[in-house]
């Protein structure tokens, strides 16, 4: 066995720190991960006094021979089985920069704490065995890497001295990995042949391997560059939360690509809503800050009171990302339970939630066999997919080969994130001509002074739609009249708009039927009327659509004011359709009225009560 | 100092995660120069505001500086604090005497476990920091606990990327730890760098050639010898040192860490 030394023959590190850099080892199970991290930090005198001998008399009692994983395996069931079972974060300045190198486990069972360390790293040292050469989890870390975002790694090619360090077992190593990596796109900046146990290029070349002419691991560090193009990027601010702590109305999120700074036109999406930035806010900052770039937590205040929530992304007009509820993707899988079409999950993507659904498992990709793709019903734990997502309403997002942050998401099963994707094509939905003229049309809009804040402030309520759907002879419209009589009775703007009355004026060119173009026109005038401010309540058989078409169609079209669906039956039987409340048979109108409208207050839509929590959207 | 930037923009980042998502939310503060910190990162998240209550574990054997500290700054920044104190056990005459752990555990995890229950916080903030001890690096920055206030390290959740855990079953909390990240050295830096108030006479040398490098109860802490008088010299001797940042804490001994981490300790 080799005796642990402490030897810091190399010159003391430049200990004032400039930057700093997270890097992930990853790789098979008892490849020598954690060896290779004890090692590193014990061949460059960087562990604390008193780490190995406290390690060596563990070692001991438990009548082992001494390891340098023990140093990070910290749990007792960890070092007893000699495996790494999660993710440790350890710190490593050299030559000026701050590492926080994270060992991760090599067993499969473990994937998901591999998983969760190399999600934080922007380099990876990929460990292979010299004697067991490429097995399953060097190739699916190889995988999961390049789908986390991990482009730089390097290949250290592991326990040399099994193999009495021979270069040609070396370059076969070297060459079926190089090949598997090809085919994920990503070049290896060094492969590095070394024995963490024997302490061969670990630190600096050994004689050992005379053929070898690049650089040792502690070297190849030094050779991951700092990410920086995302600053030159276009801007891409997703909304995190919406602060009144105190006068200012403040705007808060981290900014993941591209910069921004005050006067600044700034659009929301997918609200399309936009204003120009008007301070950047900061705490404990003399003077404040004009401009921010990405990486930073910032606050901005606008110079309008415009409608927005957390889960919008900020952008500039001239490069807005893209929407639909359709998005195509490649993802890895760490549920417990396997992903099955049809089961509810909840997307998350920077920080906007929506609920969704697999609409499609397109095939399974092997990480052992990347040419093998087969289809299945479902995606078992620790496999990688491509798959079809629906998500419930539309959002905002990039394909990820364009911007990292804005085109990957999380799927979460029940109360745990249980997988993650990234995206890699939009599919288009029914609703892609509506969204492009609500765009267009917002865009254009010519604004007066009042702004929809004003109106609420003023008016006690926010702008709504309220829409009786159902059969035929349910009392649609004598509840909808009701509605609207109570609501202005109490002073609100609210107007009963019938999809009939479109019919003989602003229609009246519609020789043919024509479904699409009436549901538009109709979605159109709630709009302007939802502009003013007011409640718009109206029932749906007119239209001739089916009810989720004209709810999925206004909602693209007034988006962002909200659509309160109402449904009404002559008795429950079999499945509901998924409104906001649902009355059947009702026998007392005024019941059901006072049901809506208290709906309308705990959405925070009319005034009373107001939320207690400060960054209520709606509260008035 | 860029690299410090980085580490806020990250932690205020967590702040207000955890403030977005969490409705009964607190933060831990021992008014150690790592809880201070945080406190500060939650002024610069909260842009002057410290939205949810500061929680103070008091074993009655803190340091009487930092009571004195800790009512100071609470009263100028305006910040809710809220005193906990396993008082039973006390009056039982709890002390290190009968066991540094025994005493760990009833007046910390014990004190901080009736704390919680008794305000039904779904989520709680802590500054703890990977470098502290090995078992702190394996944490997630959202860190559930069982019913128990248990910490099942072998089957934590995924975190992936900028996505934690928000979500949990009735009965169970969240721990957040948005300093996981930083370093002892970073943690100085930062306080140099935003001139951060923090207990200078227990952390510099008073011209005894003795500091405090970390804080906990006077009976289980000692002071390291140094001679540092200011922040700068702090920085300068901990890049030198090798000797580990909680050799002067007592409960650390040993497997200790590990046990009371598991029950719930910080």
């Amino acid at each position: 066995m080799t005796v642990p030394t402490t030897r810091p023959n190399n010159p003391p590190p430049d200990n004032a720190i400039r930057e700093r850099m997270n890097i992930v080892i990853v790789g098979h199970v008892d490849h020598g991960k954690s060896t290779l991290l004890g090692r590193l930090y014990a061949d460059t005198g960087t562990l604390p006094i008193g780490k190995i001998e406290k390690i060596q008399a563990i070692c001991k009692q438990q009548g082992k021979e001494f390891e340098y994983a023990f140093l990070f395996d910290a749990f007792l069931e960890e070092q007893q089985q000699g495996i790494t079972i999660d993710t440790a974060r350890t710190f490593f300045s050299w030559g000026g920069r701050q590492y926080i190198i994270i060992d991760a486990p090599g067993h499969k069972e473990f994937l998901k704490n591999m998983v969760s360390g190399a999600a934080r790293a922007e380099a990876a040292l990929l460990v292979i065995d010299a004697l067991e050469g490429v097995r399953d989890q060097s190739k699916r870390h190889g995988l999961l890497l390049s789908m986390l975002g991990v482009k730089q790694v390097t290949v250290v090619v592991n326990k040399m001295d099994l193999v009495n360090y021979r270069e040609d077992t070396f370059q076969a190593i070297e060459k079926e990995y190089r090949e598997f990596l090809t085919q994920l796109n990503v070049i290896p900046q060094y492969v590095i042949p070394a024995s963490a146990k024997q302490g061969i290029n670990i630190t600096q070349p050994s004689p050992e391997t005379p053929w070898y002419t690049g650089p040792s691991v502690l070297d190849s560090l030094a050779h991951f560059h700092l990410e920086s193009k995302r600053t030159e990027q276009t801007l891409r601010l997703p909304i995190q939360d919406v602060y009144k702590f105190d006068a200012r109305r403040i705007l808060v999120g981290r900014i993941t690509a591209g910069k921004l700074k005050i006067g600044d036109r700034l659009v929301f999406s997918p609200s399309n809503k936009s204003a120009n930035i008007q301070t950047i806010e900061a705490f404990n900052l003399d003077p404040p800050p004009t401009q921010a770039e990405a990486g930073q937590s910032v606050g901005i205040t606008l110079d309008e009171q415009i409608f927005v929530e957390r889960g919008q992304i900020a952008t500039h007009e001239e490069a807005r990302p893209l929407v639909s509820t359709r998005i195509r993707a490649n993802l890895f899988w760490l549920g417990a339970k396997p992903l099955e079409i049809r089961r509810p999950y909840v997307l998350r993507l920077a920080t906007r939630e929506v609920p969704c659904e697999v609409a499609t498992i397109h095939r399974i990709v092997d990480a052992t066999n990347l040419d093998d793709r087969h289809t299945q019903a479902t995606v078992k734990r620790n496999e990688v997919a491509d798959i079809t997502l629906r998500t419930k309403s539309p959002i905002a997002f990039d394909l990820y080969a364009h911007f990292e942050t804005t085109g990957r998401f999380v799927l979460v099963d029940e109360y745990d994130v249980a997988g993650g994707g990234i995206i890699t094509e939009l599919v288009q939905d029914d609703q892609e001509d509506f969204r492009t003229e609500a765009r267009e049309r917002d865009s254009a809009w010519v604004k007066g002074d009042v702004g929809a804040e004003d109106r609420a402030q003023r008016y006690g309520h926010r702008a709504a739609v309220v829409l009786l759907t159902g059969p035929d002879t349910t009392a649609k419209g004598f509840l909808a009249r009701k509605l609207e009589t109570v609501l202005v009775g109490e002073g609100r703007h609210a107007y009963l708009l019938a999809p009939e009355n479109l019919q003989r004026g602003l229609d009246a060119d519609l020789v043919d039927t024509k479904p699409d173009e009436i549901i538009r026109r109709f979605g159109e005038v709630v709009r302007l009327l939802t502009d003013t401010g007011s409640l718009v309540i109206s029932t749906t058989n007119a239209l001739q659509l089916p009810t989720k078409q004209i709810v999925q169609t206004l909602q693209t079209l007034v988006n962002p004011i909200p659509v309160i669906t109402i449904h009404m039956a002559k008795e429950l039987i079999g499945p509901q359709p998924d409104t906001d409340l649902i009355f059947a048979g009702p026998e007392n109108f005024d019941d059901c009225t006072h049901q809506i409208i208290a709906l309308l207050k705990s959405r925070g839509l009319l005034a009373e009560p107001a939320s207690s929590r400060s960054d209520s959207q709606y509260s008035i | 100092m860029k690299h410090i930037r980085q580490l806020e923009d990250q932690s205020v980042y967590i702040l207000r995660e955890a403030y977005k998502n969490f409705d009964n939310l607190a933060m831990l503060w021992s008014m150690g120069k790592d809880s201070t910190v945080l406190l500060w990162l939650a002024r610069k998240a909260f842009f002057g505001h410290v939205p949810f209550p500061l929680l103070h574990v008091d074993t009655s054997y803190k340091i009487p500086e930092m009571i004195e500290y800790r009512d100071r700054l609470a009263r100028e920044w305006r910040l809710n604090l809220i005193v906990g104190q396993n008082k039973k056990a006390l009056a039982e005459g709890m002390n290190h005497t009968k066991g540094r752990v025994e005493c760990c555990t009833a007046l910390k995890t014990q004190g901080l476990k009736q704390l919680l229950e008794e305000k039904g916080y779904t989520g709680v903030i802590l500054g703890v920091r990977s470098d502290e001890d090995s078992t702190r690096a394996k944490e997630r920055y959202f860190s559930p606990r069982d019913k128990n206030n248990e910490w099942d390290f072998r089957d934590q959740p995924p975190e992936l990327w900028d996505q934690y855990k928000l979500s949990f079953p009735p009965g169970t909390h969240i721990r957040i730890h948005p300093l996981l990240d930083w370093t002892e050295i970073n943690i100085w830096e930062y306080i140099k760098l935003e001139n951060i108030p923090f207990l200078d006479h227990l952390y510099l040398d008073q011209g005894t050639g003795k500091r405090y490098r970390s804080l906990g109860c006077a009976p289980c802490t000692t002071p390291i010898d140094s001679t540092a008088k200011n922040v700068d010299e702090v920085i300068i001797e901990l890049r030198n040192t090798k000797v580990a940042e909680r050799a002067g804490r007592a409960q650390d001994e040993g497997r200790g860490m590990e046990q009371l981490r598991k029950d719930g300790y910080m």
